[in-house]
């Protein structure tokens, strides 16, 4: 238990630390610019259909389900603004933020995991280069421009997919759908959820790029870095999201 | 003392329960070659990296370029690494770039040459390491040991250093490529950058390039001088190391 409070201990100090180092070298030269470009290619582009594909079926099996159980109580009408309201304020932006969080999360921490145990980030400290500004701050760049967007095209898709399927399969009207959707979700039920998404990005890339920094051990310990990303970043995204919740509830309801 | 690039003193360093330097000290003048040697864990790397700030003493002073080191900031340790060079045992290139961008890397992070004057410089630099413009465009995958050992020298020429540590320079190399790294140390030290901390257990390579050999045992420098009066040591402990290392 000791050693476990330990690790945790040092795990969270380590992701504090890290998150202090990036808020002081938020400044970066112009040149590094076209490094933060890249990222945005790397995480965004590679990423897009990881996301929209997840988002138009979680839109579609949600509004379905909702569809046959609200018939129940005869509130099918009422399925339109509810699959909105979800899609928009929580499965947009948690499904992107874990699947796409997992995967570009993993890749980061495989990365610099790799140039940890082969010494290359030590050769970048000794030739004189800030690594945090080189190396963590345009993929935190990154992923605020990244994440939001993907969020914006999922939100978009997961909706556009619960009409189609209403439309499809109970055979709801088109128009009276979209008015009633658009009759009850207001801007801030959006925006809560693009901005959640803000702090998810950072999340997710702090955590991949600390468990890079510090991969100790080797190929099995570059393996262990990486696997554990997977776990830390769905964890985080799932209890941040509760205490995000909270205080957008708290701030904006 | 003014002209020490280096001063280190009583310097101890573990990790975990494992006491790796205890009180070491020694001090490095300008144009002078010091050879750290010591057995595999006795600390000869830990030192180089205390030297170079990659990581802190647990006690102890580091004196580099004139100012105390042990408590800067990784930010304010940037400036003091741009006026040294680190060779590293594995070369440490930069994986998914080529020899040519490897070498040009501090050219384009430190100065503002455009590509022409960096190429120039790249291609000079692997010429002092003996290597031509053939390998400019390939991986570090495609290199041998040798190569890579050289190109890792060239790329810490780049910042033009004023002092060079090499971490077991010839470490994995073959007898011929041992002696030609030797060589190019040799001449580094007669010309581009004239002072250096070479951490090696190849006495071959200590005779060759040492001004003052040290023998790192049991965490402190058990001998600590030319290198004639070294292998000259009535210690046991480093008459017992030298013999190993002759075998």
């Amino acid at each position: 238990m000791d050693a476990y409070l330990r690790r945790a201990t040092i795990w969270y100090g380590g992701v504090g630390l890290l998150t202090g180092r990036v808020c002081r070298s938020l400044a970066l030269p112009p040149k590094y610019f076209r490094v933060v470009v890249r990222e945005v290619e790397v995480m965004g582009v590679q990423s897009l259909g990881v996301a929209l594909i997840a988002a138009v079926f979680t839109g579609m099996v949600f509004t379905i389900q909702s569809a046959v159980n609200m018939a129940r109580f005869g509130a099918e009408s009422y399925v339109g603004p509810i699959a909105a309201l979800a899609i928009l304020r929580e499965l947009g932006p948690v499904l992107t933020a874990i699947l796409v969080g997992g995967k570009v999360a993993s890749g980061i921490t495989a990365e610099l995991g790799s140039m940890k145990v082969t010494e290359q980030i030590d050769a970048l400290r000794t030739l004189g280069v800030n690594y945090i500004k080189r190396l963590v701050v345009p993929r935190v760049l990154a992923a605020l421009v990244v994440f939001p967007l993907l969020t914006v095209l999922a939100d978009a898709v997961g909706v556009l997919g619960g009409m189609v399927i209403m439309f499809a399969e109970r055979g709801a009207d088109v128009w009276a759908y979209w008015n009633i959707t658009t009759y009850w979700v207001v801007p801030k039920d959006f925006l809560t959820g693009v901005g959640k998404s803000v702090f998810f990005g950072a999340v997710v890339t702090l955590i991949g790029c600390y468990n890079g920094l510090s991969t100790e051990g080797g190929t099995e310990g570059l393996g262990r870095a990486t696997t554990a990303t997977v776990v830390h970043v769905t964890m985080g995204v799932i209890v941040s999201d509760f205490f995000l919740t909270k205080l957008f509830l708290t701030l904006f309801y | 003392m003014a002209d020490h690039i280096v001063e280190v003193r009583g310097l101890w360093k573990s990790f975990d329960t494992v006491e790796v330097l205890r009180g070491v000290s020694f001090t490095l003048s300008k144009g002078e070659t010091l050879v750290i040697m010591g057995g595999s864990g006795s600390g000869k790397t830990v030192m180089l990296r205390l030297v170079a700030g990659l990581i802190g003493p647990d006690a102890g002073t580091i004196r580099v370029f004139g100012r105390n080191i042990e408590h800067l900031s990784e930010e304010e340790l940037l400036p003091i690494r741009r006026r040294l060079g680190y060779v590293f045992q594995a070369a440490a290139l930069f994986d998914s770039l080529s020899v040519r961008e490897n070498v040009a890397y501090p050219l384009r992070e430190h100065t503002r040459l455009d590509d022409r004057e960096i190429e120039v410089r790249v291609v000079r630099n692997l010429r002092l390491v003996g290597l031509g413009p053939e390998v400019l465009p390939l991986l570090p995958a495609e290199l041998s040991g040798g190569m890579k050992k050289r190109v890792g020298i060239a790329r810490a020429l780049s910042v033009e250093p004023e002092m060079l540590l090499f971490d077991e320079p010839t470490a994995g190399l073959d007898p011929t490529n041992s002696k030609l790294v030797a060589e190019l140390i040799e001449e580094l030290h007669g010309g581009v950058c004239d002072t250096a901390i070479v951490v090696t257990h190849d006495l071959e390579l200590a005779k060759t390039v040492a001004d003052r050999v040290a023998v790192l045992i049991d965490g402190r420098f058990a001998a600590l001088g030319p290198v004639a009066a070294v292998l000259a040591s009535d210690h046991p402990a480093v008459q017992a190391f030298l013999a190993g290392e002759a075998r």
